[in-house]
């Protein structure tokens, strides 16, 4: 038993919900949350004689998701029919792309905890159709809900290059970021606009001897906690049934296991991978797809800073902390926002702690985002001005910013309605401390006496000078002219 | 019934010589004679036809400008969708199918105010060259009703030859508008695959399946042909106008194609019937005397045509028809254990033997492990065929061959062997592997009395000639005007 070491492989399937107005292959809008069979038309119920119409605005999302994800964009793609029977499939097939796919050879890069980062690669992501819902709440029979079916779904393949169920759940939050980035999905994980599909094994060390279990795959996970458990959970599962029986992968033996969200256990759904023939053939529905090389370059065009990058270049440019960083570019409107008031002459820092101590918390119970809260980048940037020039204190800013969201008006004139202008007038200040070394006495004596007592009686001192200005001296100001006059 | 041709009775009704209402009655009158020998139509619509008659003739009558079929009956196969009535493909399994949509075709029709009187017979999602696999009814010829009418659009054909109606629509997978209209007597153009909308036509072989008129003549084709043809943004593979533009096929029919020259396959032909042969070498002698030439041309693969036919079309149909499953829509078996049965007995119950052997060999043909063997071959075929028309017709403007290499056979004679019913379209599958288009027109008689069909083959989109051709050999003729004594 001492001499046994492992290691973890997980290559996973995600499929993303593109944020299209409409189907993949009719007119009808997505909905989430629609009465049942409402969004549907001949063509996504299958009828006879409807033929699909491809959705433009998917192919493109999907050719952005695959630059984003370093992938190659193919020429030439084409939609194969993949046929299997199941009552939330009405035509029984679904059109999907099978031998030659929207992109292919990428990877992705995911950050560490340690900082460094990890590509991982992606074999392939292609455009698919969605099926539609079965419901099983009516008794003795079934009914099935369409209003789902035919919604573009962008199905990414991963190499197993991932060795951890942390590892697993970090690719899977960076590749939330990146889709909402792009703008081509929600990723809403809620509605089930991401699942799941980890493929686990691991490779076995005994005595010297490597052995690889067989491969499980767990269907349809539709959060990042249930993906983590579940590939934490089979990990042990798999140690342990190797120890017991010692069976290892073979042709044939991969199976497939589900998620039992209350009992945080996989459960088998099917023993040995079935002979599945689907039956792939080209859809002659369909005209294929040539990507040429304007088409490809006006994609690219739509490309953006991803996040990992973004944050990076917040730490490193901006001297942010990985925390803020993190914060600020977990949403892009929120990194869009920041960067446009940093370019109206905030200062990095300031704005970062105006934005994550005071914008985002007020965005977030009001649900709003930081851009529909009301003040702009410009008066925000004015007000990082104030604080940094000193004209304000930074705890005034926040007040003010507070106030900017309430009043809407800007913050010069909200800081001196509110009185909160700091002073930094010389002689005003030297005349304030002056009066109060002369009724402290004993704090002066104390320090001049020196060691412990002097910066305590110094302190003192100074806040004794803030309560007289009701904190509206300049601290600095105010502490070099305490500093000369004690000298 | 009179014997206007259909666009004879759209100026007549258009000058007020005639109303849409009196020619419906008139056809509606023929069809309760008639009908109940022919089986030429699975539903008919009479109160809904008149009724639209008389809004159209009210509309003439204000002096409103109509549309090119304006108040002309017309029938469309059973394969395409309409709102109204039923759509059966002439299955068992859609025997009750309402259809939410009109296929476009259907819209085109209305839109052109012709008057649809009834949805016609044909062999089970057009699957057949004798519409007996209709799994509601049977056709007979109408030229000797112990006999076949072709197939699968056997019903419009033979409607469009017993006067039912007087234009109808069909549509060809391996032949299934040409064929019939030989073995009817009547013309039928099979249109280059992409230039009419497949958008309602409930699919067989989605790569092959065309829509087509069937016409008393090749006037009255290239009229339907002005109606249907066109981009549809709901077809993807209809055919952007900006690449092949529709004309009007009517302006310039009577323009004779100047120095002609027909291409001949003649070892091609020799397995065609003595009397079809001659038939056809009669009518190429009437071209010859118009001044065209013939050049023999060399067609290598098309020996394989059949086999890669089958291969393909069945490959399409096993999922095209997989839709079928008892769970949306269409016939549902009675008290099913489970879902599987919902779709085993559903379908076993539904479907006729013909559609089920073709489903089968197409399941075979895209198993993996057979894949590459049979499908990816045939499509290999396929490709060679298309090379195979590209040369003959740089040598060419066209190809003649027989439609079918018999005339109509007897009912039930050809039933019990799939194989030799295959070979009834070994003349007319190669246009529909290679897309390009084709027209059968009557070109004499057998001695049976009989009709024999000239198949004319074109390079795609070339329609416009193609219907130059074949008026050519119509004036020349009377046989389009020969019309059965039933």
């Amino acid at each position: 038993m001492s001499n046994v070491d492992y290691k973890v492989l997980v290559g996973l399937e995600i499929h993303v919900q593109l944020y299209t107005r409409t189907k993949m292959f009719c007119g009808c809008e997505l909905a989430f949350g629609a009465e049942p069979n409402s969004r549907v038309c001949p063509v996504c119920l299958g009828m006879p004689g409807s033929l699909p119409v491809m959705n433009k605005q998917a192919v493109e999302f999907s050719m952005l998701a695959g630059l984003a994800l370093n992938c190659q964009i193919p020429s030439f793609t084409k939609w194969d029919r993949k046929g299997y029977y199941y009552p939330d499939l009405p035509k029984n097939y679904q059109i999907s792309q099978y031998d030659l796919p929207l992109a292919l050879n990428g990877y992705i890069e995911i950050p560490l905890k340690d900082g460094s980062f990890k590509k991982i690669r992606i074999r392939r992501a292609h455009l698919e159709e969605d099926a539609g819902k079965n419901l099983h709440t009516a008794g003795n029979f079934s009914q099935v809900d369409l209003n789902r079916a035919g919604t573009p779904l962008l199905e990414i393949v991963t190499e197993p290059d991932m060795s951890s169920a942390a590892e697993v759940r970090t690719l899977a939050e960076e590749l939330q970021r990146i889709v909402r980035y792009l703008g081509v999905s929600e990723a809403d994980m809620q509605k089930g606009h991401m699942r799941f599909e980890p493929n686990v094994n691991l490779v076995i060390t005994r005595a010297g001897q490597q052995f690889k279990t067989p491969i499980v795959e767990v269907k349809n996970l539709n959060s990042f906690k249930a993906l983590e458990n579940s590939i934490e959970y089979e990990i042990g599962r798999q140690l342990d049934r190797f120890l017991e029986t010692g069976e290892t992968m073979e042709m044939g033996n991969k199976s497939t296991r589900g998620w039992d969200d209350a009992k945080e256990i996989t459960v088998l759904q099917r023993e040995k991978e079935e002979a599945h023939d689907y039956r792939y053939f080209p859809d002659p529905d369909l005209v294929p797809v040539r990507v040429n090389e304007q088409w490809l370059n006006e994609i690219k065009s739509r490309l953006c800073e991803l996040p990992s990058k973004k944050r990076l270049r917040y730490i490193k440019d901006y001297g942010l902390s990985d925390y803020d960083a993190g914060v600020l570019t977990n949403d892009r409107p929120v990194a869009d926002f920041f960067e446009t008031t940093v370019k109206a002459g905030g200062e990095p820092k300031r704005v970062c702690n105006l934005l994550t101590q005071v914008g985002l918390k007020l965005a977030n119970a009001r649900g709003c985002t930081i851009a529909e809260l009301g003040p702009k980048p410009d008066d925000i940037a004015q007000l990082a001005q104030m604080a940094q020039t000193g004209e304000i204190s930074a705890t005034a800013a926040n007040t003010i910013l507070e106030e900017m969201v309430n009043s809407g008006k800007d913050p010069r004139e909200l800081a001196e309605q509110l009185n909160l202008i700091q002073k930094s007038d010389a002689g005003e200040l030297e005349a304030i401390v002056d009066e109060v070394l002369k009724s402290n006495s004993q704090a002066v004596a104390d320090f001049k006496e020196g060691g412990k007592k002097s910066g305590k009686a110094k302190g003192f001192l100074l806040g004794q000078v803030m309560q007289k200005t009701k904190g509206r001296a300049n601290p600095k100001v105010a502490a070099e002219i305490l500093d000369k006059k004690l000298a | 019934m009179d014997q206007l041709s259909a666009k004879q009775l759209r100026d007549k009704i258009a000058a007020r010589q005639t109303s849409s209402v009196e020619a419906t009655r008139a056809v509606f009158a023929r069809i309760a004679k008639i009908e109940p020998i022919l089986g030429a139509y699975i539903s008919t619509f009479e109160k809904q036809a008149i009724a639209r008659a008389a809004e159209i003739d009210k509309r003439i009558a204000t002096g409103e400008k109509l549309g090119q079929l304006a108040g002309v009956p017309v029938a469309v196969k059973d394969n395409m969708c309409t709102t109204f009535g039923t759509t059966t493909c002439a299955s068992k399994i859609l025997a009750n199918f309402h259809a939410p949509y009109n296929a476009t075709v259907v819209e085109k029709l209305l839109a052109a105010d012709a008057v649809i009187i009834g949805k016609t017979n044909l062999d089970e999602f057009a699957m057949g060259s004798s519409t007996e696999n209709s799994g509601l009814k049977q056709t007979v010829n109408p030229w000797d009703t112990k006999r076949v009418p072709g197939g699968s659009s056997g019903g419009s054909t033979a409607a469009v030859a017993a006067g039912l109606c007087y234009a109808a629509l069909g549509s060809d997978t391996g032949g299934s508008i040409r064929q019939p209209a030989s073995l009817c007597g009547v013309v039928g153009l099979k249109p280059t695959y992409g230039r009419v909308s497949r958008y309602g036509l409930v699919a067989y072989g989605s790569s092959l399946d065309q829509i087509g008129p069937i016409t008393q003549t090749v006037e009255d084709c290239a009229l339907m042909l002005n109606v249907i043809a066109g981009h549809d943004t709901a077809d993807s593979t209809s055919v952007d106008e900006k690449i092949a533009p529709v004309v009007d096929y009517l302006a310039k029919l009577d323009e004779p194609v100047k120095g002609l020259k027909i291409g001949i396959a003649s070892s091609f032909n020799a397995g065609a019937d003595e009397q079809v042969r001659k038939a056809i070498d009669e009518a190429i002698k009437t071209y010859r005397n118009l001044g065209a030439t013939i050049v023999e041309i060399d067609m290598p693969h098309l020996d394989y045509a059949i086999a890669a036919y089958y291969m393909v079309a069945t490959a399409e149909a096993s999922s095209n028809l997989a839709r079928y499953d008892g769970v949306h829509y269409g016939h549902r078996t009675q008290n099913p254990n489970d879902y599987i049965e919902v779709y085993t007995k559903s379908r076993a119950e539904g479907f006729g033997k013909e559609v089920k052997r073709r489903i089968m060999l197409g399941t075979y043909a895209l198993s993996s492990g057979y894949y590459d063997a049979y499908y990816l071959k045939a499509l290999k075929v396929r490709n060679l065929i298309r090379v195979d028309f590209v040369r003959a017709f740089e040598k060419c403007d066209c190809i003649m061959m027989p439609v079918a290499p018999t005339t109509a056979f007897k009912i039930g004679e050809k039933v019990d062997d799939p194989l030799k019913m295959y070979l009834s379209d070994i003349y007319t599958i190669a246009a529909n592997l290679a897309g390009i288009p084709g027209i059968s027109i009557p070109c004499g008689f057998d001695d049976k009395k009989l009709p024999v069909g000239l198949q004319i083959l074109s390079p795609a989109f070339s329609e416009e000639k193609l219907l130059r051709i074949a008026q050519m050999y119509e004036k020349q003729t009377d046989w389009h005007n020969k019309r059965p004594l039933i």
